[in-house]
């Protein structure tokens, strides 16, 4: 029957959920003319080709060097995490008090480099630092995540306990053991984080990766850098070799002593951080008043802190949109329903190397080729995000099982039976990804990027912590209130 | 004397009543069993006792509430995890006192468990895991059972063993079953519920598995 008049014809309206994306996806182009997307660099392709050929023919400096690098990285990796899965275990259990629940967003909402740009003040480059620098936000990481899988766990059989069992008791003999294979693997996929964060932490100062990959880099040591970033892949892809229940509490307990001896805590500087260094300007002296503090913080505000929440806040609305783009068109390959076992390896090789380059780390390379602008950072967050989040939908999609009679033709598969079933999926990892970007954003700014983490480094290098600490608050202040329209979103997807 | 005493107001969750108010008197000693289709408000009324008793009674909830990965030993000894202290339970959990398994083996003897003492929960068979319940159950020592299909996934003659075995230990208990003659060999008092109301409630003597039938 046909329609003769079209008043009667019923009107498609798009899910929800292509709806949300289709927002974000016009914010990120809303935000493109403000973007600085140039390519400064007199010829990028120079010093591409010379950094390629350092793949061709790597060159290992001194191997006891890299070795004790290596060891550094895993060492720092292992025991702040170690430390973070043990604080965040107990504030989990306190999960329910909103203000813990304030507190942990605090303490995750802050970036690992951040942290350690804060304890390098007062501890020096002592292995403390980079310990804590990874211990405290990933505590709040985990507190967060164990407080929901515990949360999920079924209910009946604590409900069957006998009444007056003890709180700790009944947590030991039920939720525990049964929450127990989801915290152990969310606790390994944090692990291989924590491990890109050990490295990054070189580019401060700290023994690990990071340090000499930029002292090479700087250099223009490029079959250097290369053999580096070829260990540290495999470092990462063989995590599963050398990463067993056995050789897990080895890992904990040796890691103290490969962080190296660094330089001895000055005491006196850990007192002065606190009791001078952060204490605003204006009340230092002796003729603090109100009205040189609002001075004081109004200046911070329209000078450094605007622009640099301004800057982040578009940059990582453009990376985000790029990095969903990009997740979407990557995740096929490695799908199951879209190629052979074999025709799917060249997608797994690149999603593995692409996801273990940390972010920073891409962006500084890429900074270095093309030159400053906000391009090569917003590349290094899609690629990276992307091929995390490609990844975990490619794996999600291999669990779907297609009627016989699906599409032969891979496209008409993709639009009409993958991305449909796995799309849910997808943007839940991007609404949760969300704020990891603008916190990667925002630090990115370290790079040279006007970020929020630029003016952050500006005001350390003039040692003003003061204005420092104020503009973390403001960037954590900023993450934590991504985080909640992520997940407000996220609800109105769901329900 | 009266074991327990239900005076619910309408039960049901989402804001739709499953069913309707219920008064009853649960002598000391008697053995209650309820009737009815499934969804016909059962559980739902099983689940509101146990709430309201907590302290007197012992669960075997129908989706059973094992915990899959610790073993049969310490699913069972779970049932009494608020008679020891923390120090214990914490000890039992890693290093299984001897004296607690040697209470728990006989259980696990007559409920045709014993070697599987420390095999885990996830690799049993669905009837095994029910008579785990069960053994949790009984190890308890709570005066008064509260069991939802507790032997659905048992075959006959064994089904028969752990209702009778459930019959012997407590002299109180509020059962579910679906199977009617099994009702009127073990219920003293029998309950059927139909469309969430308590439709029926005599004492077994005086029932037949033709009258029962009508209920289903």
């Amino acid at each position: 029957m046909r329609f003769t008049n079209t008043m009667d014809r019923p009107a498609y309206r798009w899910p929800r959920g292509v709806r949300i994306a289709l927002w974000f996806l016009l914010i990120a182009l809303a935000c493109i003319p403000f973007t600085d997307l140039e390519i400064s660099s007199l010829d990028p392709w120079i010093d591409l080709s010379r950094l390629l050929r350092g793949f061709m023919a790597p060159q290992l400096m001194q191997p006891s060097l890299v070795i004790e690098a290596l060891l550094a990285t895993l060492a720092f990796a292992f025991a702040g995490v170690g430390l973070a899965v043990v604080c965040g275990f107990v504030l989990a259990l306190a999960f329910n008090n909103p203000v813990m629940r304030g507190f942990c967003a605090l303490l995750r909402s802050i970036h690992e480099l951040f942290w350690a740009l804060i304890f390098l003040q007062f501890f020096g480059l002592h292995p403390l630092t980079g310990l804590l620098a990874i211990a405290v936000p990933y505590a709040g990481v985990f507190a967060r995540m164990f407080a929901e899988i515990l949360d999920q766990v079924p209910k009946q059989p604590e409900q069957t306990l006998p009444a007056d069992t003890g709180y700790l008791s009944a947590l030991l003999y039920t939720r525990l053991p049964l929450a127990w294979p989801h915290l152990v693997s969310y606790t390994s996929y944090r692990l291989e984080c924590g491990i890109r964060s050990s490295a990054i932490l070189g580019f401060v100062g700290l023994p690990t990766l990071g340090y000499y990959l930029e002292s090479s880099f700087s250099q223009g040591y490029y079959p250097e850098v290369a053999a580096l970033l070829i260990l540290f892949y495999l470092l990462v892809a063989s995590k599963k070799l050398w990463l067993r229940r056995w050789t897990f509490p080895v890992f904990i307990v040796g890691s103290p002593f490969f962080m190296g001896e660094g330089m001895p805590i000055i005491w006196g500087n850990v007192w002065r951080f606190f009791s001078q260094d952060i204490v605003p300007a204006p009340l230092r002296g002796s003729d603090a008043s109100w009205q040189s503090l609002i001075d004081w913080f109004t200046h911070i505000l329209i000078d450094q802190a605007l622009p640099g929440v301004w800057n982040t806040l578009i940059l990582s609305q453009v990376a985000l949109a790029v990095t969903g783009l990009f997740a979407l068109s990557l995740f096929p390959l490695i799908s199951r329903h879209c190629f052979s076992p074999a025709g799917r390896l060249p997608g797994h090789l690149f999603l593995v190397i692409a996801r273990s380059t940390p972010e920073y780390l891409l962006a500084y390379i890429l900074l270095q080729l093309l030159g400053p602008s906000m391009l090569p950072a917003v590349i290094a967050l899609a690629i990276h995000n992307g091929a995390l989040i490609g990844y975990l939908t490619g794996r999600h999609s291999n669990e779907i099982q297609l009627r016989h009679d699906a599409p032969r033709r891979r496209l008409d598969r993709y639009c009409y039976e993958l991305l449909p079933r796995t799309y849910p999926a997808f943007l839940s990892f991007m609404l949760y990804r969300w704020e990891v970007i603008m916190r990667e954003t925002a630090i990115l700014g370290v790079l040279g990027i006007q970020t929020i983490g630029f003016f952050v480094d500006s005001a350390i290098q003039e040692i003003r912590f003061d204005v420092a600490l104020l503009l973390i608050l403001i960037a954590a202040m900023m993450n934590i209130f991504v985080d909640l329209i992520a997940r407000r979103v996220q609800r109105s997807f769901i329900g | 004397m009266s074991a327990l005493a239900i005076h619910s107001g309408p039960l049901g969750y989402d804001g739709q009543t499953v069913l309707q108010p219920v008064s009853l008197d649960i002598q000391a000693g008697e053995q209650l069993i309820l009737l009815g289709k499934s969804g016909c408000g059962k559980s739902t009324l099983l689940n509101h006792i146990y709430t309201e008793n907590r302290k007197e009674c012992a669960l075997i909830p129908q989706g059973l509430g094992l915990v899959d990965r610790l073993s049969v030993f310490h699913n069972i000894y779970m049932g009494r995890l608020s008679h020891y202290g923390l120090l214990h339970n914490l000890r039992n959990l890693v290093m299984p006192a001897a004296a607690r398994v040697d209470e728990i083996l006989p259980l696990l003897e007559r409920l045709g468990l014993s070697d599987k003492c420390f095999a885990t929960v996830a690799d049993l068979s669905g009837g095994q895991r029910q008579r785990v319940a069960v053994a949790r159950a009984l190890y308890q020592g709570a005066s008064v059972l509260l069991a939802d299909e507790p032997v659905s996934a048992l075959d006959g003659p064994e089904a028969d063993r752990v209702m009778s075995l459930l019959n012997q230990h407590f002299n109180t208990a509020v059962i579910t079953l679906h199977d009617v003659e099994r009702a009127l060999r073990y219920g003293q008092r029998i309950i059927a519920i139909q469309h969430g109301e308590v439709v029926l409630d005599e004492p077994a003597k005086r029932l037949s598995v033709n009258t029962l039938n009508a209920f289903y």
